[in-house]
């Protein structure tokens, strides 16, 4: 749903949610204000697994564990040692950002199920060790922990209280959103299902994923701080693992690919919650905490049948509002060129074996500035398997690949990337829900700088018009101005490969490798993209193109490597190489 | 520590871990066949003990009722699939296959139940009661997500955990249970005391575990299994339904786990929540062998065991925090030897 990433209301809408919020201590009775303040508390968690799981694709059951460092670790300075609270939460904080570092460090190298297997253990474990260290209270707790003190007020009272709540989670959420909707933002989307594609445009997944999870440990760690000076009392109880799963199905039955459904996902679970506690052991006849049976099967319909909860359904009744329109702003820093002459990338000897099999066998071959170099064969013969060792999504096992005179074989995607390699995937990577301009954005990735901070507290402006402006340049060059707001998925996909090299153009490349273009494509667009691979040249570009569509290749390659078996069959102009009976051989089976 | 304290030791370890690497054998299957991380095979393991417990008392146990209402539940769907995709005409024979014959097994449960029924006969209708939860929890949760990714189907997985806990203490009550022994004898062995209920555990599992072996090794079904978890699109190319595979591995695994609770009911009480703690020791063992390697998983469930044992004797308040944090060095070792994999 691309209408989560964006504000789904105006300011006007943002101003009456918060009155509403705002009124709720002044006006309800005191059970409604209690239940207000963990809705919030819980929010902050669930918002955490809202970047984690919907947008990042990664999961966590263990966040309970770090609402527990926050909680603890203000208590046992508070009680025992009178330290200021607020010193206590930058402690906290520390701790959680060690903790969730080193946790995520060793289980987000690995495929995505290790990790929420590990929240699971490590969930566990704390709660026993919350439990059994004498100094943290045993399972009875710790009392007496001091009310926390703003601008010289005592937050005693649960409605004061119920401002500073309120007031973290709006700043949150806030946060959050900005972070969706910027540089880091478009990376961390990409990072579900799409982190190859991510990294040829030059985003260090590993490192992303880990700061993805460190920035939901912490809101965890604050939300937990919050509660221990709301209760003045910690036992380990609410920091188990199966508050660690509550948290999770909050954001998954609220919409984890909105911060709304967060709150909605709070909100829900906590009054279902409250009614499911009074009513089932009426009904049953027994006393129990039968509400998982409801969670657990409320969980199971959800995922069968709503995968993206409850916030798309209540954001299809709000009125749509036009995206805001790309400004007018400066060009961001263009990469130096060399000199039109010599050789921009020399591949020598270049070797892969899979196993027994010789994919590419000591290919060698060069690319002039400028050129446009057709890499072409029949199925199978290995050109794929020869991009993706330029681009670096495959290892060599052998030889040398050289762009401007520095080896970069060996170099991971988004090294290579930096140097300004930009590509085209054969099977389209683009990601569906987000819209044209913001996927073409993430080709800019490089050419900006804003972290993850910056964004989130909405320093990123200037350098983000920048960006979407050159966006919307790249977008107008391949001619889709058109549907520069419309949801990637939703073109036909011919128009999706121009978008992908619309994205490979905004990284601003030196060398585009284009992996098979026009498969799939009609006639007439394929001759629109003849005519832009044309246009491209003669601005400067040097295109290396893997087709086995004759055809077009002819009509657009200054010159042609034919490849067969993984070796080099041929190599020189189109014309030769039409009339060369050895290629005609291995793509006819023999001259006719 | 002495000899005898660390051979008792030792024998406890090996004992509970021949536990775990049912379950972890379970696990891996599991997982192998289905790419479902199943979390709720612990409340299969506490179904067992609690089941076999109350055959004990010669009542007719809470798992008869359980069994009828998913029976129930997987014949409303297999309704209304049949009709969605036209094929009315199927229906009789599918609510046989899916409501009928669990129901029967139900009505065969608690028809023989009885304070007269022996021990033997117990633990076959036991293992039969809780095996014919497996497919259908596999139809009920997992068969509408089979193309869902892994982190979609665990989190479908810890959803089902909840809700079969839940369950279980409707219908086995918040009382522990234990099961006695099959054997309450033993014997020394070079001045070490070995008691036979150990060996028969340990001989259980490895009997288990070569049944699983010839399983897989020698029948067409085994084969297509094995198939349909290195390849799931091209063993449905040759033939191999992946519904039947899945509920084929649930009923295995369903069995493993029942097992399991048969077999751990003397050595330690089980309430209706106890399978969670159980299972997640079973992962920690499977998790070991990187949740594809049968004898990894094995081994590193015993070694788990003999973990706890230790761990029980030098801090028995910390026993579980020592289990669980055995993960993190696991992970770092595997995440260290392990190639990135990008997750479709």
């Amino acid at each position: 749903m691309s209408a989560g990433y964006r504000p789904p209301f105006g300011a006007w809408g943002y101003l009456a949610f918060i009155a509403v919020l705002a009124g709720v201590p002044l006006v309800a009775p005191q059970f409604w204000v209690t239940l207000g303040n963990y809705v919030g508390l819980y929010s902050i968690v669930a918002l955490g697994l809202v970047l984690l799981t919907g947008v990042a694709g990664q999961t966590s059951f263990g966040q309970a564990a770090f609402v527990g460092i926050g909680a603890y670790t203000t208590a046992v300075l508070s009680t025992q040692y009178a330290v200021s609270p607020w010193i206590n939460l930058a402690v906290g904080l520390a701790l959680t950002l060690a903790l969730a570092l080193f946790l995520g460090f060793i289980t987000l190298r690995m495929k995505g199920h290790y990790l929420p297997l590990a929240t699971i253990a490590w969930g566990i474990s704390l709660y026993f060790l919350f439990g059994n260290l004498d100094f943290l209270g045993g399972h009875t707790g710790l009392t007496g922990i001091p009310a926390l003190t703003l601008l010289g007020a005592e937050l005693r009272n649960e409605r004061h209280f119920y401002f500073l709540i309120w007031g973290i989670t709006l700043v949150a959420l806030w946060s959050t959103n900005n972070l969706l909707d910027s540089r880091p933002g478009r990376a961390i989307r990409a990072l579900r299902g799409q982190a190859e594609m991510a990294e040829a445009f030059g985003v260090d997944t590993a490192r992303l994923n880990i700061v993805v999870f460190v920035y939901a440990a912490l809101l965890a760690c604050i939300s937990g701080w919050l509660y221990a000076h709301l209760q003045r009392f910690v036992n380990p109880t609410p920091f188990g693992i199966n508050q660690g799963i509550e948290y999770l199905f909050m954001a998954v039955v609220g919409g984890a690919g909105s911060v709304w459904g967060a709150v909605i996902g709070a909100t829900l679970i906590t009054l279902a919650k409250q009614v499911l506690q009074d009513v089932l052991p009426t009904l049953l006849g027994k006393s129990g905490n039968f509400e998982i049976v409801v969670f657990g099967v409320l969980m199971v319909l959800v995922l069968q049948r709503a995968r993206e909860g409850v916030w798309p359904w209540l954001a299809r009744l709000l009125p749509a509002r036009a995206p805001p329109p790309v400004q007018a702003a400066p060009p961001l820093p263009v990469r130096a060129r060399t000199a039109p002459a010599g050789v921009l990338l020399e591949v020598a000897r270049a070797r892969k074996q899979f196993g027994g099999l010789v994919a590419v066998n000591d290919l060698s071959f060069v690319i002039h500035p400028g050129e446009i170099l057709g890499l072409i064969g029949p199925n199978g013969a290995g050109k794929s398997t020869m991009f993706n060792l330029i681009s670096g999504a495959l290892p060599l096992t052998a030889g040398a690949v050289t762009f401007r005179g520095e080896s970069i074989g060996g170099r991971k995607p988004f090294e290579i990337a930096r140097r300004g390699i930009g590509r085209t995937f054969q099977h389209v990577r683009l990601i569906p829900q987000m819209t044209v301009l913001n996927n073409v954005a993430l080709g800019a990735y490089l050419r900006g700088t804003s972290g993850v901070v910056r964004a989130a507290l909405k320093f990123d402006r200037a350098e983000e018009a920048r960006t979407r402006a050159e966006a919307a340049r790249a977008i107008a060059r391949v001619g889709l101005a058109a549907q520069t707001h419309d949801s990637a998925g939703s073109l036909p996909l011919g128009k999706q490969r121009i978008v992908e090299i619309a994205r490979a153009l905004a990284a601003d490349p030196v060398l585009l490798l284009l992996d098979e273009p026009a498969a799939g494509l009609r006639f007439l667009e394929k001759q629109e993209l003849a005519a832009l691979l044309r246009q491209l040249r003669a601005e400067g570009m040097t295109i290396l193109l893997v087709e086995h569509d004759m055809d077009f290749v002819m009509g657009v390659t200054d010159r042609l490597v034919v490849m067969d078996f993984g070796e080099k069959l041929a190599e020189g102009l189109p014309a030769e190489i039409q009339r060369n009976p050895v290629v005609l051989e291995a793509y006819l089976g023999g001259v006719a | 520590m002495d000899l005898q304290i660390f051979a008792l030791l030792v024998q406890d370890g090996i004992t509970n871990g021949a536990i775990y690497a049912l379950l972890a054998l379970a696990l891996v299957l599991v997982f192998a066949v289905t790419r479902v991380i199943w979390i709720p095979s612990g409340e299969f393991v506490a179904y067992g003990t609690l089941t076999l417990a109350g055959l004990q008392l010669g009542t007719p146990p809470g798992t008869v009722g359980l069994l009828a209402g998913m029976a129930a539940v997987a014949g409303v769907m297999e309704i209304y699939a049949c009709i969605s995709r036209g094929e009315a005409r199927r229906i009789p024979r599918q609510l046989l296959t899916w409501t009928g014959v669990p129901v029967a097994v139900a009505a065969v449960a608690w028809w023989l139940a009885s304070p007269t029924l022996p021990f033997w006969a117990q633990i076959l209708v036991t293992l039969a009661l809780v095996t014919a939860l497996g497919p259908l929890l596999y139809r009920i949760a997992y068969q509408p997500l089979a193309e869902a990714s892994v982190l979609v189907l665990l989190i479908v997985s810890v959803a089902v955990h909840f809700a079969l806990t839940g369950l279980g203490l409707w219908f086995f009550g918040a009382e522990g249970s234990r099961t006695p022994p099959f054997s309450s004898e033993s014997f020394e062995f070079g001045g070490i005391r070995i008691s036979v209920q150990s060996m028969l555990v340990v001989a259980a599992s490895v009997g288990l575990i070569a049944v699983l072996y010839l399983f897989f090794g020698r029948t067409l079904t085994g084969k297509a299994l094995r198939a349909t978890a290195l390849n799931r699109v091209g063993a449905r190319l040759v033939g191999v339904s992946p519904d039947l595979a899945g509920a084929l591995t649930f009923v295995l695994a369903a069995l493993l786990c029942a097992f399991s609770g048969v077999l751990i009911g003397p050595i330690t009480t089980v309430y209706y929540d106890s399978g969670f703690l159980v299972s997640l020791k079973g992962f920690v063992g499977a998790i070991i062998g990187g949740l594809v390697s049968y004898p990894l998983a094995a081994a590193g469930a015993l070694f788990v065991g003999l973990v706890e044992a230790f761990a029980s004797f030098w801090a028995s308040g910390f026993k579980e925090v020592i289990v669980f944090t055995l993960i993190i060095p696991v992970l770092l070792w595997r995440s260290l030897t392990t190639q990135h994999h990008e997750e479709e």
